[in-house]
């Protein structure tokens, strides 16, 4: 037990929605690719973008703005598709952008203030706060759940 | 650990020979009085002792060894083949299996097995218990029985050699069962027999080993003035050849067998005696049934022998012969200078002894009917886990000789076991494939690279690669396929349990195992399969009783069956059984709700019969073990419908029935019709296509709330692709004429209304993953030569 600081932090990839900063634990995170072009999947929820060709994988794309139901804008450069694992699914996220990665010690994290209020709020496994800046982090198998 | 890298390949070998056990058991029961079987599965049996005790398995290795031995003595003639017996081993086979499958998952391979372990034991000393032997049954002696036959002339030419100085050999060679150039080992094996002496026979004949027709082993009987060591030796230096027994065939009769075995030490000290001089005995002693100091007589009997020279050997050893561990029977080998005469009148002076045979030991004896065969076996150690990892195993299993197992083919002549094959792991080709679909999409890009630049050097390069590329395609595709056999093959050993879990005799029959399946299918395959022979051994085939009652032969008949036709594969099973009675499955459809009394007048017998598919069904009146817990045949039915399948049933009451499932030849590529809705891509299989046309607006009619055509004087109803997808649309299409796609599900038909046609194309089939599942109309996705995604529109749901 001589690593217990270590094992107290967790490394996290760090991407921007709209106005707020949320956080996945990096051994969740496949890849983060640019856009490309996503192929529409017909009769799937309005957050399926569809679906995309990850060097020959089939993967399917989730907007998180729309997931979120937050404002839904226009990609731009910045937008990334992060590349999450989850048990036997591959789902792509797509996000406004993804800048950091990032140790956060486990005491820095804290369950979700209630007043949110949000749709998000579902999503949410705990917040962090790291030198003035309010990670969210993303509890992905509920936002990956009610499609199973 | 370094063990660990071996471990798949300890399994799937394993899982091979395990396999190969179960099926030569089986022919075993048909055939219990053919030794060579035996032989195959000892091998067998012995190869998987081997790797399991070097990879640690230990009671994998120890339930083996027991098998063996029971095994060992059924080919010495020790214990007579019986069903009782074959249970048993089956038994062993079916735990064998168990401990595999549990190393495979993972486990350590532990498993109480101490009951069969118990009768296997018990088989084996049961038989052994004849006074004489029982002491030897931890050193079995590897007699080789005599398989060659003389006839006069021969016999003569044998004895004569002999009289001029001539040793008269029988040889058997077993070639590597790898082996590529048969014939060419077995013409070195005779030349350089020719050059040292003449052979005599051989078996099979020499024209048919020329032919390549025999398996590994084959027997030759030869004369020379060579010694049998010098000719195995020889002979072993031709490359592929594992094991050589020369045995000397000796036209007297003896008749003391030898039960000593003798290692290399023991067998220089005899030699080195032989040379000073001495003559080495092996004597057997027997002491009186009623002999009371067993120990005592032992002792005076050895005192004589060290007065007189030196015991070698003996059998018992001389701490159990001390300890009395023996009947009345011991085995002592003995260097002397005193002859055989006065050493067996010596023993004999010691009182309660029976009976002293004294023999001597030039040549280890053992009688076999009219002849004694001395032999020296030498085994090449090759064993498979001593062999690289490029073990030429089948995986992608080429023609193996277990085919000939399908009593369809009673020619035991095995086709040539020539094809070197190599393991591969699927997941391998998985990989392969889709870095060939990433050069698929990088040469769509410098096609169309090469159009725009339109230079003739780099059009004709990118013309060649493509060429080319079609050609790797195919062979990726085909690398993939494997032969259904590797499905069938657990049926007969299913079968025959269940016809004795079920008293009921059935032949089961196996057509086309060699038939090739893409290996996804093969692998979901299994289950349905399983179930729909159960089915038709439980309820399909009636019980012996009843079969004579209706006059059909007592034994029951089910054949499973696989061919090619078009692009699709069938596999049938048939019985000849009891067949669907129809009053029965509507009267409980009605009862089940499934269908209606209404519906009921209108259903053709075909309808009926694939009523038993649906969910909630089952007509046995007896829940038996085996089937007909009322769930199963819509699992079939549904399993093989996700696969791109299909399944009919005919059924003829009191004949039998037949169900035929299609299945598509492979699940990873399929022939697509590419169309544009807006601009979005879909493709429609061919498979479901009848044809395209292009149609009128005015040539559209309204049929209640539903758009229809006629096409060919059949009214086709329209699906609108457009609509079904939800394609999104800036302004909305004026055009005089429609791209129709008629494609059909069964005898029903439908017209797909899209923007416009793309072309024919081969696809690779992929699945849209575990996050996306049951979307409607699609039934997965591929990716074109542009790197996009199309998605691939699934027919039968778009038809009611």
């Amino acid at each position: 037990m001589t690593n217990a600081v270590e094992q107290e932090s967790i490394k996290v990839i760090v991407f921007q929605l709209a106005d707020k900063e949320y956080a996945i634990p990096v051994s969740h995170v496949q890849g983060i690719e640019k856009l490309m072009h996503i192929t529409r999947v017909p009769k799937t929820a309005k957050f399926v973008k569809g679906v995309i060709n990850l060097r020959g994988v089939v993967t399917p794309i989730v907007d998180l703005r729309e997931r979120f139901e937050l404002p839904i804008s226009e990609h731009e450069e910045t937008t990334r598709i992060i590349i999450i694992s989850l048990e036997d699914m591959e789902v792509g996220f797509v996000v406004d952008s993804a800048n950091d990665v990032l140790d956060i010690p486990a005491n820095s994290i804290e369950p979700q203030p209630e007043v949110v209020g949000s749709l998000e709020e579902e999503f949410i496994s705990g917040v962090a706060k790291i030198d003035k800046r309010l990670l969210i982090l993303l509890h992905l198998e509920k936002v990956l759940n009610p499609l199973k | 650990m370094e063990v660990n890298q071996y471990l798949e390949m300890f399994i799937e070998e394993s899982k091979d020979h395990l396999q190969a056990c179960s099926e030569h058991l089986l022919e075993l029961e048909k055939n219990p009085d053919d030794l060579a079987i035996v032989g195959e599965i000892f091998r067998s049996a012995h190869t998987l002792k081997g790797m399991s005790a070097t990879m640690g398995f230990e009671d994998l290795a120890d339930l083996t060894h027991k098998m063996e031995n029971v095994l060992d003595a059924i080919r010495n003639e020790k214990i007579h083949v019986t069903p009782e017996i074959l249970d048993v081993v089956f038994e062993s086979v079916d735990h064998l299996e168990e401990m595999v499958m549990d190393i495979a998952n993972g486990g350590d391979g532990k498993r109480d097995v101490s009951s069969t372990v118990a009768q296997l034991k018990r088989i084996e000393l049961g038989e052994y218990a004849i006074p004489e032997v029982v002491a030897t049954t931890e050193t079995p002696v590897t007699a080789v029985a005599s398989v060659l036959e003389y006839d006069s002339f021969e016999q003569t030419v044998i004895t004569q050699s002999a009289e001029q100085g001539f040793n008269a050999f029988e040889i058997s060679v077993r070639l590597r069962e790898d082996c590529l150039l048969k014939a060419a080992r077995v013409f070195m094996v005779f030349e350089i027999l020719e050059k040292v002496g003449d052979v005599i026979k051989s078996n099979p004949s020499v024209e048919k080993l020329e032919d390549e027709q025999f398996d590994q082993q084959f027997y030759i009987a030869f004369v020379t003035k060579e010694s049998a060591e010098d000719i195995q030796k020889k002979i072993m230096k031709v490359s592929e050849v594992e094991e050589v027994t020369v045995a000397s065939i000796e036209t007297t009769v003896t008749a003391v067998a030898s039960v000593l075995e003798y290692d290399s030490f023991e067998e220089t000290v005899i030699a080195q005696s032989a040379e000073q001089g001495f003559n080495a005995f092996e004597i057997s002693v027997r002491l009186r049934e009623d002999c009371l100091l067993k120990a005592a007589r032992v002792f005076m009997v050895f005192e004589i022998l060290e007065k007189d020279g030196d015991v070698i050997k003996s059998n018992p050893s001389v701490d159990k012969l001390e300890d009395e561990q023996f009947d009345q029977q011991f085995y002592v080998a003995f260097v002397t200078k005193e002859s055989a005469e006065d050493m067996q009148k010596k023993i004999m002076k010691v009182s309660e002894v029976e009976e002293v045979i004294v023999a001597t030991l030039e040549q280890k004896q053992f009688s076999e009917k009219e002849q004694a065969i001395q032999e020296v076996t030498a085994t090449a150690t090759i064993e498979p886990e001593a062999k690289p990892v490029t073990t030429p195993a089948n995986n992608i299993p080429a023609p193996k000789p277990a085919k000939a197992e399908a009593p369809a083919k009673a020619d035991k002549s095995h086709a040539p076991v020539g094809n070197k094959t190599i393991r591969v792991n699927i997941e391998r080709l998985d990989i392969l494939m889709n870095l060939f679909e990433e050069l698929v999409i990088d040469r769509g890009r410098l096609q169309s690279i090469a159009t725009e630049v339109n230079h003739g050097e780099l059009n004709e390069t990118v013309e060649r690669m493509s060429r080319v590329m079609g050609d790797l395609q195919t062979i990726i595709l085909t690398m993939r396929m494997v032969p259904v056999e590797t499905v069938f093959n657990r049926f007969p050993k299913m079968i025959r349990q269940l016809s004795r879990d079920l008293n009921k005799k059935i032949n089961l029959e196996i057509i086309g195992a060699e038939t090739e399946l893409d290996r996804t299918v093969i692998d979901e395959i299994g289950d349905p399969l399983v179930h729909l022979i159960r089915n038709s051994v439980d309820h399909g085939i009636e019980n012996p009783t009843a079969r004579l009652a209706k006059g059909k032969p007592e034994e029951g008949t089910v054949v499973l069956r696989a061919y090619h036709s078009g692009n699709y594969v069938f596999i049938e099973i048939e019985d000849d059984g009891a067949g669907i009675n129809r009053e029965k499955v509507l009267a409980k459809a009605i009862s089940k709700g499934i269908v209606t009394q209404e519906q009921s007048y209108s259903m053709s017998d075909k309808q009926i019969n694939e009523l038993i598919l649906a969910s909630g069904f089952s007509t046995a009146d007896v829940i038996s073990d085996v089937s007909g817990r009322g769930v199963g045949l819509d699992v079939v039915k549904t399993t093989i419908e996700s696969l791109g399948g299909n399944i009919s049933i005919e059924s003829t009451q009191d004949v039998g029935s037949i169900f035929s499932i299609q299945l598509p030849l492979t699940l990873s590529i399929i022939s697509v019709m590419l169309v544009e809705i807006e601009k979005e891509i879909y493709a429609i299989p061919l498979s479901s296509i009848i044809e395209t046309s292009i149609i009128r607006s005015s040539e559209i009619m309204n049929a209640h709330n539903q758009k229809v055509i006629d096409f060919r004087g059949k009214v086709v109803p329209l699906v609108f692709l457009e609509e079904i997808f939800e394609v999104p649309r800036k302004e909305p299409q004026v055009d005089e004429f429609h791209s129709v796609v008629i494609v059909r599900k069964g005898e029903k038909l439908a017209g797909l209304v899209v923007d416009s046609f793309i072309g024919q194309q081969e696809i690779v089939l992929k699945s849209l993953g575990n996050y996306l599942t049951n979307i409607f109309a699609i039934s997965g996705a591929t990716i074109l030569g542009n790197g996009k995604v199309a998605l691939i529109v699934d027919c039968n749901a778009l038809i009611k």
